[in-house]
């Protein structure tokens, strides 16, 4: 059976290798809409319904690509095994909303703009990555793997203190919110709609009353609006990361990084100085992955159970699947992780509960009540333990160790990683002005 | 080919004193002293040579002798205990590999040393000083990166010169780990040239290298010296020494025992008691 | 120009060694700010006492856990992510025996198995309930070391030979399935398992207060002791020991020379993954407590321990617990407690940063 798997993602990523990049991403999106709006019909959504679904996936796709393509920065490129990701994500979403809450809420931020306060987030995950990645200089792999985990849960435990809860800088008071998390600045999408977009109160813009009027008209309400739009926008942030990373790889630059990869005693003797490159993939990497924390959780609440490891084990998991080393790879496996690994199995819970008559109150409570009945052949029992709703958050666990084991013994290159993508400023596939070879 | 200007950033500013740019007659490389141990073994104990401009140096000894030791302490790999190494006028004990390769000294590994997962072009591409395109911002940002594209395209020809120079540019999309052997060594020699050093180390560079291509290697680093590159060559093969090879210095224990044309170096019978007594 | 040399060589010493330097003052003044808190009232010997306590059972119980650790990351050269869930496993299995021996027959079955039976009324402790505490143990040793052969059968057997990194993430992918596996089948949330009120304890008196030791730290710290002395005296004196230190030292030399490489990996997991299961137990025993990701909690610590050390050697990760249990601990004294864990890891970087070969230095003693 595991190797039918394995034909099938050869094959998967056969066909891959023979498209453009731009039509396997469109390929792969069309792919995935048509499978969520196939799934939101087979639950009976409305057409509200099938958007909200869709936006949730693109949203989800959208940061984990992110978070990838930055990972992929570290580890595919330069061989850097990073497992602090959570953590740098918690300072550019914490510093961030230090920076931009206002002094009155609670905890209280210094209020200050939201562009600046994104900056900020974004320049301190940057910092906090250059200087993370000190020990990065001297340390063998597995070192720096176990090096950054305990950096991400320092700063994850730091944010959590109570100390921190509130506390003042220089006359200024600041918070974190300790254990309860703070709430962050209203999504920025909000501008386009409402008259004024930090208070949650406040009413549309002419232009919003327009826009939610329309789609009111079909079934969906305001809220989904406001949140496909800003899926839409984060769309083009990712488009843009993208275009980054891949200038950043395929560059001179991104040469020494490869070559760092492969061996760094080499690229020193060629004249490289590693440990420059070194710091600066960390800082651009961790910025980005701080960036990806913002979009994500802006207009919500910033709490340290988003930043456990865990958090960190996703992105590697997104990053294997699509094949460390490519940039597509990495956008493929962000939005794959986020839809059918991530988001897939709450779906299967619907589903199931859709056509499976548990009756309410009958889901047993434990592994006895659900594997007893078994006995008598009926299986009703254990589906709904197994289907409930912890019981699946945990086998969705289950689910991505297996998948991780799988991976990293038979696919290890993911579904692009074997792909050729040269490092150079210029096409390298052909020779200009030189004769034919 | 395009000469590009060593990355000043990166070398240590000991260059007011003295330089020898005035004085061509001075030894390109002056090691003076050197001392290494590992852990109470002393690999280099003393040794003090000289390389002269424009010269095909071999340096010899029986195994053990620290010639790679001398190569590493030399190029920065490791750190002298003590001693001085001295590049062109400038002393460079102590210095990084990557400073003393953007001075200009570069070295090659004794196993060749292939960056596997990169083409054979990207390989030789990484190689160059003084890559504007190396510096974070330039690569990404629109405008100035319009000199990296125009060096990249620079790079390009000079790498397939480079290649071809060699006979290797029918493998150029190939990936490096995909090579011969042989072919490895041609590709690490291929690297080290479009650094466009003054002096160049070669370790062991025809170990394992079929005799039509060794001739073909021979050849090229003659045209090369011609072209007034200096190499120090550490190689076991004693004919390559003694017809390529001049002046030939032997180590033994970590010194210097005998220096001299392949001539004086052959008959001198300390050099034969080194070889065949192994330790004293 | 010798001068020059010389200078040149003492600038070097100093700057090879400041970091050291700058961290020995730091200590010493921490040191001596400690005596000066205990001199002027603002810490009592008695909670500093208990501080060192605390630190202590703590630090053997990482010693204790982090042994099987460094064998097989010595062996198998890859930083094992599942050690944590297998120390787990070890208490989880060991206390459902305990709960079953101490309660079958009184109790219903079913709350037993899941260690949803009452702590208190069930009154387990090391006097009241020896047999079941001993058979938990074994127990616990047992599952543990075949869980542990189990899954290098099915995941690390297939990888050998391959990079430490990969090794690393396929052992995360166990650590998730087994943790959660545990949850889907346990369900989460804390499980008392020990009666207070039925474990003896003794107040020893220091300075103007006393310390209170509990027998099942007591048991604890026995326990780990004579766990850690008999795996020495073990690796030093047997065939087993050997060929074990052979290949952590080379395993192709190792190999060629005919040690039976396979089954010399078998053993190291056995006798480790057994060793983890004993510390999962003994650690629940002296909390008094256990949750699904206790050993996952305790990894990082673990791996601390281990790293500081220097990996291979079990005298190294007892020393290197007690390092990291004292140093969490004694943070007490100028930390807020929310601190402690992150003091340790603190402790565990600057270590990898000054010492990256670990306070035994590199060679492994086993």
């Amino acid at each position: 059976m595991s190797a039918r798997v394995d034909d099938g993602m050869a094959a998967v990523s056969e066909w891959f290798d023979g498209r453009s990049d731009a039509a396997l991403l469109l390929v792969l999106a069309v792919g995935l809409y048509a499978l969520f709006t196939g799934v939101s019909l087979v639950l009976g959504y409305d057409l509200g319904g099938i958007v909200n679904t869709l936006r949730r996936i693109t949203f989800l796709s959208a940061i984990y690509a992110m978070l990838v393509l930055a990972l992929n920065l570290q580890w595919g490129y330069t061989g850097l095994f990073n497992l602090g990701v959570a953590g740098f994500m918690a300072v550019g979403v914490y510093t961030m909303g230090m920076l931009s809450t206002a002094p009155t809420t609670n905890p209280p931020g210094l209020g200050l703009p939201l562009p600046i306060g994104i900056l900020g987030g974004v320049i301190a995950a940057a910092l906090v990555g250059a200087v993370a990645s000190l020990p990065a200089l001297r340390l063998r792999g597995d070192y720096l793997a176990i090096v950054t985990l305990a950096f991400s849960e320092i700063v994850r435990l730091t944010y959590r203190s109570p100390v921190f809860e509130t506390f003042s800088v220089a006359g200024l008071s600041l918070g974190t919110g300790g254990s309860t998390g703070m709430s962050l600045p209203t999504n920025p999408i909000r501008i386009l709609f409402y008259e004024n977009s930090q208070e949650v109160t406040s009413p549309p813009s002419a232009f919003g009353e327009a826009v939610f009027g329309t789609f009111e008209a079909i079934g969906v309400r305001a809220p989904v609006v406001e949140g496909t739009a800003y899926a839409i926008v984060l769309l083009f942030v990712v488009a843009g990361v993208y275009a980054l990373l891949r200038r950043v790889g395929n560059s001179p630059f991104g040469r020494v990084l490869k070559a760092i990869r492969e061996d760094e005693t080499v690229a020193g003797a060629l004249g490289k100085d590693t440990r420059l490159f070194k710091v600066k993939v960390f800082a651009l990497g961790c910025g980005l992955m701080g960036l990806a924390a913002i979009l994500w959780r802006i207009g919500g609440l910033a709490s340290t159970a988003d930043f456990r490891p865990i958090t960190t084990f996703y992105v590697f998991v997104a990053l294997i699947i699509g094949g460390a080393g490519s940039n597509t790879g990495s956008v493929v496996g962000g939005a794959v992780f986020a839809s059918l690994l991530f988001e897939g199995p709450n779906f299967v819970r619907r589903v199931v509960t859709q056509y499976v008559d548990i009756g309410i109150g009958q889901t047993p409570s434990t592994i006895f009540e659900a594997v007893g009945p078994l006995a008598s052949l009926d299986v009703t029992p254990l589906l709904a333990y197994t289907i409930s709703d912890v019981n699946v958050s945990a086998l969705r666990l289950v689910l991505l160790g297996v998948v991780l084991i799988y991976l990293i013994q038979n696919r290890p290159e993911g579904l692009l990683g074997h792909r050729t993508e040269t490092a150079a400023s210029v096409d390298l596939s052909e020779r200009p002005g030189g004769e034919d070879r | 080919m395009t000469t590009t200007a060593p990355d000043s950033d990166d070398a240590p500013a000991d260059e007011s004193a003295a330089t020898t740019d005035a004085d061509a007659d001075a030894p390109l490389l002056q090691v003076r002293e050197l001392e290494k141990s590992f852990g109470g073994i002393t690999a280099v104990d003393g040794a003090t040579f000289e390389v002269e401009r424009g010269t095909i140096t071999g340096l010899i000894g029986p195994n053990g002798a620290g010639k790679s030791t001398t190569f590493d302490l030399v190029t920065g790999v490791q750190t002298p205990d003590s001693g001085q190494v001295v590049f062109d006028g400038t002393d460079i004990t102590g210095w990084r590999p990557h400073q003393a390769a953007n001075r200009g000294l570069v070295r090659t590994f004794q196993i060749a040393r292939e960056l596997d997962e990169m083409t054979v072009l990207e390989n030789a591409m990484l190689a160059p000083r003084g890559q504007v395109g190396e510096n974070l911002w330039r690569a990404v940002l629109p405008g100035v990166r319009k000199e990296v594209v125009r060096q990249e395209e620079q790079l390009r020809e000079q790498a397939w010169e480079t290649l071809e120079f060699l006979e290797l540019d029918h493998l150029a999309e190939e990936y490096a780990g995909a090579l011969s052997g042989g072919q490895r060594k041609l590709l690490e020699l291929a690297r080290v040239l479009m650094i466009e050093p003054e002096m160049i180390l070669l370790d062991e560079p025809l170990a394992g290298v079929n005799p039509t291509l060794e001739e073909k290697l021979l050849d090229r680093l003659h045209s090369l010296r011609d072209d007034g590159y200096t190499f120090l060559l550490v190689e076991h093969d004693m004919d390559v020494i003694m017809n390529h090879c001049e002046p030939v210095i032997v180590l033994h224990q970590g010194e210097v025992l005998v220096e001299g044309s392949p001539e004086q170096v052959k008959n001198d019978d300390r050099v034969l008691e080194a070889y065949l007594g192994g330790e004293v | 120009m010798a001068t020059d040399t010389e200078t040149n060589t003492l600038v070097a010493f100093v700057r090879e060694r400041a970091v050291l330097i700058a961290l020995g003052l730091f200590v010493a003044l921490l040191v001596a700010d400690l005596f000066r808190k205990l001199g002027t009232g603002a810490l009592t010997a008695a909670s500093l006492a208990g501080f060192v306590k605390d630190g202590t059972v703590l630090g053997l119980s990482l010693g204790l856990a982090g042994i099987g650790l460094a064998m097989t990351y010595s062996i198998l050269n890859f930083a094992n992510f599942a050690h944590g869930d297998y120390i787990t496993v070890g208490g989880v299995v060991g206390w459902i025996t305990a709960f079953l021996v101490t309660g079958l027959g009184s109790f219903e079955a079913q709350p037993l198995v899941l260690l949803r039976a009452s702590s208190r009324t069930l009154g387990i402790s090391v006097t009241t309930a020896p047999v079941a505490i001993f058979l938990g143990l074994v127990v616990s040793v047992v599952v543990t070391a075949g869980l542990a052969l189990l899954i290098d059968r099915i995941v690390f057997r297939p990888m050998r030979g391959q990079r430490g990194i990969a090794l690393l993430i396929a052992s995360v992918g166990v650590a998730l399935a087994v943790r959660y596996l545990l949850v889907f089948t346990l369900q989460t949330g804390p499980r008392g398992l020990t009666a207070g009120q039925a474990t003896p304890s003794w107040d020893l008196p220091v300075g103007g207060g006393s310390v209170t030791i509990t027998a099942h730290e007591a048991t604890l710290a026995v326990l780990a002791v004579a766990l850690m002395i008999g795996t020495h005296v073990l690796l030093r004196y047997t065939t087993f020991g050997t060929a074990m230190r052979a290949m952590a030292d080379n395993e192709d030399l190792a190999q060629v020379s005919g040690i039976p490489t396979e089954r010399v990996i078998r053993t190291t997991w056995l006798l480790g993954a057994g060793l983890t299961g004993a510390a999962g137990f003994l650690i629940a025993l002296e909390r008094g407590a256990l949750t699904m990701s206790f050993g996952w909690q305790l990894l990082l610590l673990v791996f601390a321990a281990v790293i500081l050390g220097g990996i291979g050697s079990v005298y190294g990760a007892m020393v290197g617990g007690l390092v990291i249990g004292l140093a969490s601990r004694l943070s007490l004294v100028w930390l807020p407690e929310s601190f402690i864990i992150a003091a340790a890891f603190v402790v565990m970087i600057v270590m990898l940063l000054v010492r990256p070969q670990g306070l035994l230095g590199g060679v492994t003693t086993v």
